[in-house]
């Protein structure tokens, strides 16, 4: 019957996927909120760099678009700077929907749009690991030898340090309880 | 009251001048406080960014000390931080599944005893205006000044609940207090760029530019801030916004608590100003020539 057709294509039953429902158990939040106003695409300061808004990754969620959201520049251009969830009148927290999605592509290994973003990420949370805290000399070195970009960011390095904002030697601190908590919730993450 | 103080990566590196001028601030007005034993990192953009539970377990691992030590406030002056807490409370009591592993990962179960106060809220709602103006001894009233607060401090509302969300007015009632002349602006909450600073640099040069260009416009002399990211980006990172805008700016970036501190009478030494790249004495040196000269004229 027709009316059963039509009806069928407009259901969230019928727009389920795996993709869909891994952003929604990570994130936490309802996408199939989402009427299109676009005021999360209007707000977001990165929008003039990227290749989807928001809202279009909201919509690539609703519709299974796995590729596209994942091969995205918008994940990794998002600044987190929550402007997005606070203007939400369907108040979807979209800022975590991207949270989502960088979780997503880095456990499934998606190679980024923008490879220094997380390899900021990673670099940093190897840095947290391993002195509890986070140390801007090792993780701008650390930072460098992953992204190959040796010459980045040199100048202003040794200019901040002849302005003592550097300090050369990280103090280890309660490092071994950080390091028990980083194995625990790679425990669990594996293990669900 | 005795508040637990969690100073954050940056305030021990290179935001030092903001956990120098903070403690002279609170010392001042006679705020009791003590750094939180064995704090760790927040874990903030690159723990919440990789997975949830890091990003919301690191917070509560120190508010969990905190609570075992009696305390029942916690100052968390870095922006970044302030808001990584309190998202991560409010995560935890929306999603009992996720306070559940937390516990789990922790062995200890977080009573939500210790609350959250980032310090403009604490010298506004605490200390009154009435009590700073009084502690107030220097003349900064010729110096013009816009308040940038960024994205974390108030968003997102339902989860920090400070002030309003779009045109938030804290820090600009308490540097008025101070005597400084506070100028109205449009670039107040936009966001600066962030983290992407170690990343994708050319984001934070143009978002940057943005701010700094309205905020010249508008005729600012400086501009105060309560964040190490946001005063990285917009102070050390300003030469390079000239060079590649070809602008020239010149705006000396403050934390609001060094403004605070020199109205105070703080010594303008002792308070990390000499570690801005973008030098504010020769403002400083101006504002105090133009006051001292003006003075006899005005009788
Ligand atoms: S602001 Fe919310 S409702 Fe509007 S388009 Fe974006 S996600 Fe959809
Ligand atoms: S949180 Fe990300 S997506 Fe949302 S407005 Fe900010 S930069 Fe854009």
């Amino acid at each position: 019957m027709k009316a059963e057709t039509m009806e069928k294509v407009l259901t969230q039953e019928t727009l389920k996927s795996d993709f869909t429902d891994k952003i929604a158990q990570e994130s936490d939040q309802n996408v199939y909120l989402c009427y299109q106003c676009r005021k999360c695409a209007a707000g977001c300061p990165v929008t003039y760099e990227t290749d989807y808004t928001p809202f279009q990754i909201i919509q690539g969620v609703i519709y299974g678009q796995r590729e596209l959201v994942l091969n995205s520049k918008m994940i990794w251009l998002c600044t987190t700077c929550e402007t997005c969830t606070t203007r939400c009148p369907q108040e979807i927290d979209i800022a975590r929907v991207m949270d989502a999605a960088r979780i997503i592509a880095q456990r499934e290994g998606i190679k980024a749009k923008y490879p220094e973003v997380p390899a900021f990420f990673q670099t940093s949370l190897q840095n947290i690991s391993w002195f509890g805290r986070l140390y801007e000399v090792g993780l701008i070195m650390m930072l460098k030898l992953r992204t190959k970009d040796f010459t980045k960011d040199v100048g202003l390095g040794i200019r901040m340090f002849l302005n003592r904002k550097l300090k050369l030697t990280p103090k280890p601190t309660a490092f071994r309880e950080v390091r028990r908590i980083f194995k625990k919730i790679k425990e669990i993450e594996e293990a669900s | 009251m005795r508040y637990a103080y969690y100073p954050g990566c940056s305030l021990h590196s290179t935001a030092f001048e903001y956990d120098l001028s903070m403690r002279a601030v609170l010392e001042k007005l006679g705020i009791e406080y003590e750094e939180l034993r064995g704090w760790i990192c927040c874990g903030t953009s690159p723990a919440h960014c990789s997975s949830k539970l890091l990003g919301v377990t690191l917070p509560i691992k120190n508010l969990a000390i905190a609570e075992e030590d009696g305390f029942r406030q916690m100052i968390v002056p870095c922006a970044s931080c302030f808001s990584r807490f309190k998202i991560a409370l409010h995560e935890t009591e929306e999603n009992p599944e996720l306070k559940e592993k937390v516990e789990q990962v922790l062995n200890y179960a977080y009573q939500g005893s210790v609350e959250v106060r980032h310090p403009l809220d604490i010298f506004y709602n605490e200390v009154g205006l009435e009590r700073i103006r009084e502690s107030v001894s220097e003349d900064l009233s010729r110096m013009k000044v816009v308040c940038y607060y960024g994205c974390l401090l108030t968003r997102p509302p339902k989860a920090v609940n400070f002030d309003q969300c779009e045109y938030p007015m804290t820090m600009d009632n308490l540097l008025r207090g101070c005597g400084i002349e506070v100028l109205d602006w449009s670039y107040k909450t936009d966001c600066c760029g962030a983290g992407q600073a170690l990343a994708l640099t050319n984001i934070v040069v143009k978002l940057s530019r943005d701010i700094l260009v309205n905020a010249k416009q508008v005729g600012a002399e400086a501009v105060a801030v309560a964040c190490p990211l946001c005063h990285s980006n917009l102070d050390a990172r300003q030469k390079e916004i000239e060079q590649t805008y070809k602008l020239s700016l010149n705006l000396p970036i403050f934390y609001f608590s060094q403004l605070i501190a020199l109205a105070m009478g703080v010594d303008k030494n002792k308070i990390g100003l000499q570690g801005h790249l973008v030098s504010p004495f020769p403002l400083l040196k101006k504002i105090k020539s133009t006051s001292s000269s003006a003075r006899p004229s005005r009788g």
